[in-house]
C-alpha cells in the first residue's frame, strides 16, 4: 500500500474486486455550474427574494413613471396647494400644487441614477487602483493604500461636503463627490483579492505563455473578483442614495426643482406642521429602496459564499 | 503598552499630514478667488490686491500649505472670513455641544443596543429577536434627517412632549440623541447578538452549564464578558463617528455644534471656517480609532502589543 492513501480512504469492507452497482452512480447529482449554485442558494433566501422584488418594482416605477400618473413632475397647480392625500392625489400635493406621488415616481429615476452612477464610478476607480496596487506591489501599492487610508480617515459626509463646496452644488458634481469618497473601500477589497490571486497557478500559466499584464489583470484576475464586486456594488447603491439625501438636505446636493427624494423631504420640512405628508412620503420610499438593495446585496453575498451553502 | 500607543501614533502621522494636504488642496488650490467672493462687486482692483496681500493669497500654494500646517500644529486655524474671529475659538466654543450630543447618542446606543443584542441572541429567531433586528435594520436604512423630522412631528407637534429644536434644557437633547444614536444602537445590537451567539458555542460555556450554573449567570458572567470584546471596540469607534455624524442632527435640531459650523461655513462660503471644522472632526475620528485599537489590544490579552 502506498503512503499516499489516507486512512479514511482505505476500503473497510467492500472488496475492491466487486464492481459497484450501477444505481449508486445514478443517485449522485449531476455537476452544477457556479451560477446555478448561486441561484439555488439565493432562491432559498426569502429576504433576498423580497429585496430583488423591491428593486424590480423600483426599476418599473422609474421606467414607466409617465404612464403611471396623469400629472407631470413640474406641473404647478395653485388651486390644489398642500392638499392631503385624496382620490385625485394619492399622496397629496406640495406647496406648489404639484402631485406628490408623481414627483416621487419621477424621483425614483433620480434615485436610481444617483445610486448607480457614483457607485459605478467609484468602483471603476477603486477596482483599477486595487488591481494595479495588488499586482505590482511595492511603492505603487504603498502610495495607493496610503491615499486610501487618508480618504477613509475623513468622515464621508464631511469629505463629500468639502468636494461639493469646491465644485458647486449640482447633480453631476454630486456624482464626482460620492465617487471621490467611495473608491477607497473598493480598492482595499480588490487589492487583497489580487494579492492572493496573483500567486495562483492559472496566473502563473498566463505569465509563462507571455500574456500581457493588462490582459491578465482584466481578463483573468478581474472575473475572479466579480462576486465581491457585485456585492459591493449592490450595497454601495443604498449608501449613495442616503448620502444624496443628506447632502441635498444640507444644501450641497441636487438643486430644486429636481424631484429628488431628498429634496422633496427638504421642501416638506417647512410644512411639517401643516402638511406632514410632503416630508413623510418620500422618506418611506427611501427607506424601502435602501432596505430592498440591502436585502439584495446581503442575499447575493450569502449566495456567492461557498461556505454558506446548505 | 506605551510602545504600542507610540507606534500607532507614529503610523498615524502620515495620515494626518495627508488629511491636511488633501483638505487644503481641495479648498485652496482649485480655481475660485475667495477675495472676489468676499467683496462682491464695485471694488477697485487695488483694494482686491491689497486684501489678497494681507491674506497672503498671492504666495505660492505650497507656502500657504506649510503656513496652514504649521498653524494647525500650534492650534491656529486662521480667521473666519465672515465672523472675523479665530476659527479655533469658534470650534472650541461649539465643541462641548457636539460632545454632549455624541455622548448622549452613544449612551442611548449602548443602553438600547446591548440588551437588545442579548435578548436577540438568547431568544434566537423569536419574535423579540425579529423585532430588535428590524429596529436595527431601520436605523441604518433611514436618512437621519428624515427620522429627525418624523420624531419632531410625532413628539413635538402631535404629542407636545419635547421641544421641536433648540439647546437650552436636557429635554432638547432627547430627540437628537435618539435620532443620532439609532443607527449606532442597531450596529451595537447586531454585533452583541452575533458575538454572543459565537461565544455561547464555546466549550467553557458548556462547562459552566454542566457544573449547574443558572442560565442567567452563564450568559452574563461567562458569555457576555467574552462577547463584549468586539462590541467595546466598535463603541469606541462610534463615539468618534457620532461626533462627525452629528453634522446633520445638529442642523435639524438647531444645535450650535461643530457640525453646524461646517454647514454654516459652506452656505457663507467661509473657507477657513469650513477647513478648520472638517480638520478638527477628522483628527478627532483618527484619534478615536486609535483609542479603539488600543482599547482592544488592552482588553484582549491574546493580542500582543508589539
Amino acid at each position: 500500500m502506498s503512503k499516499d492513501i489516507r486512512p479514511d480512504e482505505i476500503p473497510l469492507s467492500a472488496p475492491s474486486s466487486v464492481p459497484f452497482p450501477a444505481e449508486e452512480f445514478e443517485a449522485v447529482e449531476p455537476p452544477t455550474s457556479f451560477l446555478k449554485d448561486v441561484w439555488q442558494a439565493y432562491r432559498n433566501n426569502r429576504m433576498a427574494l423580497g429585496g430583488a422584488l423591491g428593486v424590480a418594482l423600483l426599476v418599473f416605477m422609474a421606467v414607466f413613471a409617465p404612464l403611471l400618473t396623469p400629472y407631470g413632475p413640474f406641473d404647478i397647480d395653485l388651486d390644489v396647494m398642500t392638499l392631503p392625500p385624496s382620490a385625485a392625489h394619492w399622496l397629496g400635493t406640495d406647496q406648489f400644487g404639484r402631485d406628490l406621488l408623481t414627483r416621487i415616481l419621477y424621483g425614483s429615476r433620480i434615485s436610481l441614477v444617483i445610486g448607480i452612477v457614483p457607485t459605478l464610478l467609484s468602483m471603476a476607480i477603486g477596482t483599477t487602483l486595487g488591481l494595479v496596487g495588488g499586482w505590482y506591489g511595492g511603492k505603487i501599492d504603498y502610495a495607493i493604500m496610503r491615499l486610501a487610508d487618508i480618504v477613509l480617515a475623513f468622515p464621508s459626509v464631511l469629505l463629500a461636503m468639502v468636494v461639493m463646496y469646491t465644485l458647486g452644488a449640482s447633480l453631476f458634481n454630486l456624482f464626482i463627490a460620492l465617487a471621490v469618497v467611495g473608491w477607497a473601500g473598493t480598492s482595499r477589497v480588490v487589492r487583497s483579492q489580487v494579492i492572493s490571486l496573483r500567486e495562483k497557478e492559472f496566473v502563473e500559466a498566463c505569465r509563462a505563455m507571455g500574456v500581457k499584464t493588462p490582459v491578465i489583470l482584466f481578463r483573468h484576475i478581474l472575473p475572479n473578483c466579480l462576486p465581491s464586486l457585485i456585492v459591493l456594488f449592490t450595497l454601495g447603491i443604498p449608501g449613495a442614495i442616503l448620502s444624496e439625501a443628506s447632502l441635498s438636505f444640507l444644501g450641497v446636493g441636487a438643486q430644486p426643482p429636481t424631484p429628488s427624494w431628498g429634496l422633496i423631504i427638504v421642501s416638506g420640512k417647512e410644512f411639517l406642521f401643516s402638511a406632514p405628508w410632503i416630508a413623510i412620503a418620500p422618506g418611506v420610499f427611501i427607506l424601502l429602496t435602501v432596505l430592498a438593495f440591502n436585502f439584495l446585496g446581503d442575499g447575493l453575498r450569502d449566495a456567492f459564499d461557498p461556505y454558506m451553502k446548505p | 503598552m506605551k510602545k504600542f500607543i507610540l507606534q500607532r501614533l507614529i503610523v498615524s502621522i502620515p495620515v494626518l499630514v495627508g488629511v491636511t494636504f488633501l483638505l487644503f488642496w481641495l479648498l485652496n488650490v482649485v480655481p475660485g478667488d475667495p477675495v472676489a467672493l468676499m467683496m462682491k462687486e464695485h471694488i477697485s482692483v487695488d483694494v482686491v490686491e491689497r486684501v489678497r496681500q494681507q491674506m497672503h493669497l498671492d504666495d505660492p500654494a505650497w507656502v500657504r500649505y506649510l503656513r496652514f500646517l504649521w498653524g494647525a500644529v500650534r492650534g491656529d486655524l486662521g480667521e473666519s472670513y465672515k465672523l472675523k474671529r479665530p476659527v479655533a475659538d469658534l470650534i472650541l466654543n461649539a465643541f462641548p455641544n457636539t460632545f454632549l450630543l455624541a455622548v448622549a447618542a452613544a449612551l442611548f446606543a449602548w443602553i438600547v443596543g446591548i440588551p437588545a443584542g442579548i435578548v436577540s441572541a438568547v431568544r434566537k429567531y423569536s419574535l423579540s429577536d425579529h423585532f430588535f433586528m428590524g429596529f436595527s435594520l431601520m436605523g441604518v436604512s433611514m436618512p437621519v434627517f428624515w427620522s429627525a423630522l418624523l420624531f419632531q412631528y410625532l413628539f413635538a407637534v402631535k404629542l407636545g412632549w419635547l421641544p421641536v429644536a433648540g439647546f437650552n434644557s436636557w429635554k432638547c437633547l432627547v430627540m437628537p440623541a435618539v435620532v443620532l444614536g439609532w443607527s449606532s444602537a442597531g450596529i451595537v445590537a447586531r454585533l452583541t447578538r452575533s458575538s454572543l451567539l459565537e461565544v455561547m458555542r464555546c466549550d467553557y460555556i458548556r462547562t459552566a452549564r454542566a457544573k449547574g450554573l443558572l442560565g442567567v449567570a452563564v450568559i452574563l458572567r461567562h458569555g457576555l464578558k467574552n462577547a463584549m470584546l468586539p462590541v467595546v471596540t466598535v463603541m469606541a469607534i462610534q463615539v468618534a463617528s457620532l461626533l462627525a455624524g452629528a453634522v446633520i442632527t445638529e442642523s435639524v435640531f438647531n444645535i450650535p455644534g461643530v457640525g453646524r459650523i461646517a454647514v454654516g461655513a459652506i452656505q457663507a462660503r467661509d473657507m477657513p471656517l469650513l477647513q478648520g471644522a472638517v480638520l478638527f472632526e477628522t483628527v478627532l475620528v483618527i484619534f478615536g480609532n486609535l483609542a479603539a485599537d488600543t482599547l482592544y489590544a488592552w482588553l484582549d490579552p491574546r493580542i500582543k502589543f508589539d
